[in-house]
């Protein structure tokens, strides 16, 4: 320590800051090659999305890949909404989506106001971990939970419709049923998540409001209603900004390993991503692929900023930036 | 005078020890509401417990069922005889989430605490660099070429470990629990005393951070543990693939599952005729889920913790 002491001391102010910036930078150093390498480069490769992708048979490294490509302008784009994929998988994506704001937004404000009304610390605690607990499995594990219901030949519902007698369903050649599955099996995951966040913004508000406000003659339901949905306002604007800024995107795992990938319930289980997805490494289509992905981004882009700017005009203190 | 009678009520709760608290029957259906969906959240881990535990000829004939005709021990069994894949993708598991996780936190915590810094002369520029890729990025098709060409990430480890060493997300959350629990009064005292960048780091600021770094690193744990999307897409060498994958892949086939069977031969064929397909299957998914069970209990408070301080102050 003592040596370090004098070394501090010996240069002059401006020789330290320079050093002291070289050292924060050498920290961020490696956080910085990693966003480079692996985010910055791919977006270079969003050209693709404007040219004809073909392999280069003399060399075919990715650049000279994209080098002797054709520029094809916009055709990758025009493709994409000429079929009636695109549309299904637009529709599939956004209908979700919203479905599952809607829902999740309500649901999950209702059990997070419940939780806090749980006298017992304990039960409040169990309902929690209990409700908590499929978040943090993988998709390809929910997918096994689906197929133990669902499964033609060993399943349970079908086991219990014979017995019932009902007329048979093949829940993995059948897309009707799919957006009800896909949506109860995303409650399940990720109400827990919301409700928690929720939870915690309802458990940080100055309890001596609600004690003014029972003093008053309020009663709980009046000082939920006119106190802890006003203060967790901004808690429900941002995450709703942050929602509606990945209405483009959805999530690759539900919809790609809950219907096991199966070609008949493409209708009710296409979206972007898998979309996305399938055109690399199924049909082999980079353009399209690398067009759907930039549609995405954009898109996103703008209703991330829109939703934001709306927020921003009726209440200034919720919105995000 | 209504004011007072108020008063009298408020103090009679009081007494009553349910101030200001729901009516009993409304805490009762609450109950039972919140009680019903925590079930809806455990049961299909419970069924796929009990069809595990379930003899084959009693799938055959009454397909997956709570309540079982008969018990049987037998895919387990199978599991610790012929499970040298399972046991192989464990050992890959435990390391990629053990290694991923080391690096991660350094990183984070390094790229964190230089934004965190306000005397740091490009601390904009590099937040705006970290938090832009949230909002844009290049795609799956570019970026899947650049890791597969340029960064040689195929049937690897480092394939399932580089792509998902920073997460911006948990850049935020780092950042915001420096600014909310180290005071830069801190830190400038330490440059005073001549202490070096790095020593500050690890000496003064990383003992009091503790608590934000075991979220981050529980986070970083967990996405590497459930991870299977990128041993999908960059690893085809059956020894390196881990838990997830194999169960993604034991899905179409449980014969998967002997791939790096050290019984290989006569011997192997004629056990496969005899695999409890089914319930074997459902083994693989109980031995999966029951370490972040078992774990979970514990670190649940940490990401709590992680998850709230990120979303509320992002």
């Amino acid at each position: 320590m003592p040596k370090a002491l004098n070394t501090a001391k010996a240069p002059s102010k401006g020789f330290a800051k320079r050093k002291k910036n070289l050292i924060l930078l050498s920290m961020v150093a490696p956080g910085a090659i990693w966003l480079i390498l692996l985010r910055y480069i791919p977006m270079f490769g969003i050209v693709i999305a404007f040219k004809d992708y073909k392999f280069y048979s003399k060399n075919p490294t990715f650049i000279n890949n994209i080098i002797h490509s054709d520029w094809v302008g916009l055709k990758n784009f025009e493709f994409l909404f000429t079929t009636t994929d695109s549309w299904v998988m637009i529709r599939n994506t956004i209908g979700y989506n919203m479905l599952w704001i809607g829902l999740g937004l309500v649901i999950s404000v209702a059990f997070a106001l419940m939780l806090n009304e749980i006298t017992n610390k304990f039960v409040a605690k169990a309902h929690q971990t209990l409700m908590f607990f499929p978040y943090f499995l993988s998709w390809i594990v929910v997918s096994y939970f689906v197929m133990a219901f669902l499964d033609p030949t060993r399943g349970l519902l079908p086991h219990l419709f014979k017995d019932w007698g009902l007329e048979p369903v093949n829940w993995y050649q059948d897309p009707k049923p799919w957006p009800l599955i896909l949506t109860i099996s995303n409650l399940l995951k990720n109400t827990g998540y919301s409700t928690i966040l929720y939870l915690a913004a309802i458990t940080g508000i100055d309890k001596s409001q609600y004690e003014a406000a029972a003093i008053d003659g309020a009663t709980r339901w009046k000082q939920i209603i006119y106190i802890t949905i006003p203060c967790i306002k901004p808690m429900i604007a941002v995450l709703l900004i942050m929602n509606l800024g990945k209405v483009f995107n959805s999530d690759f795992g539900l919809f790609f390993t809950v219907p096991k990938n199966s070609g008949p319930l493409f209708p009710t289980t296409q979206t972007i991503d898998t979309y996305v997805h399938r055109a690399i490494f199924a049909t082999g289509s980079m353009g399209m692929s690398a067009a759907a992905s930039l549609l995405q981004n954009i898109v996103g882009f703008v209703f991330l900023m829109g939703a934001n700017t709306i927020v921003r005009k009726i209440d200034e203190d919720s919105s995000l930036f | 005078m209504n004011n007072s009678k108020n008063m009298i009520k408020y103090d009679r709760a009081k007494r009553n020890k349910r101030l200001n608290k729901i009516s009993i029957p409304a805490e009762i259906i609450i109950n039972i509401i919140l009680g019903a969906f925590c079930l809806l959240c455990v049961i299909p881990f419970i069924f796929v417990i009990i069809i595990s535990f379930t003899s084959e000829n009693s799938i055959r004939e009454n397909g997956f069922s709570f309540i079982p005709a008969e018990w049987s021990l037998q895919a387990y069994e199978f599991v610790f005889e012929l499970g040298d894949q399972l046991w192989r993708s464990y050992f890959n598991s435990f390391y990629i989430t053990i290694l991923g996780t080391l690096l991660s936190v350094l990183i984070c915590v390094f790229y964190s605490y230089a934004l965190f810094r306000t005397d740091f002369k490009y601390r904009k520029f590099f937040t705006f660099f970290c938090f832009f890729t949230m909002l844009f990025g290049g795609g799956l098709a570019p970026t899947y070429v650049v890791s597969k060409q340029l960064l040689g990430l195929s049937d690897n480890y480092s394939a399932m470990i580089v792509p998902a060493l920073l997460s911006p997300f948990n850049v935020i959350i780092m950042r915001t629990f420096f600014q909310t629990s180290i005071p830069t009064e801190l830190i400038e005292a330490a440059a005073i005393d001549g202490s070096g960048e790095y020593n500050t780091l690890f000496r003064i600021v990383t003992p009091i951070a503790k608590p934000g770094i075991a979220t981050v690193a529980l986070l970083y744990a967990l996405a590497y543990w459930n991870d299977w999307y990128l041993a999908m897409l960059y690893v085809k060498d059956a020894s390196k693939i881990p838990l997830q994958y194999l169960l993604m892949q034991t899905q179409n086939s449980v014969d998967y599952l002997l791939k790096n069977s050290s019984q290989i031969g006569a011997g192997v064929v004629k056990e496969l005729s005899k695999l409890p397909q089914d319930s074997l299957r459902m083994a693989l998914v109980v031995l999966i889920v029951i370490p972040i069970a078992c774990a979970y209990p514990f670190f649940q408070r940490y990401i709590i913790s992680g998850l709230t301080v990120g979303s509320v102050k992002g």
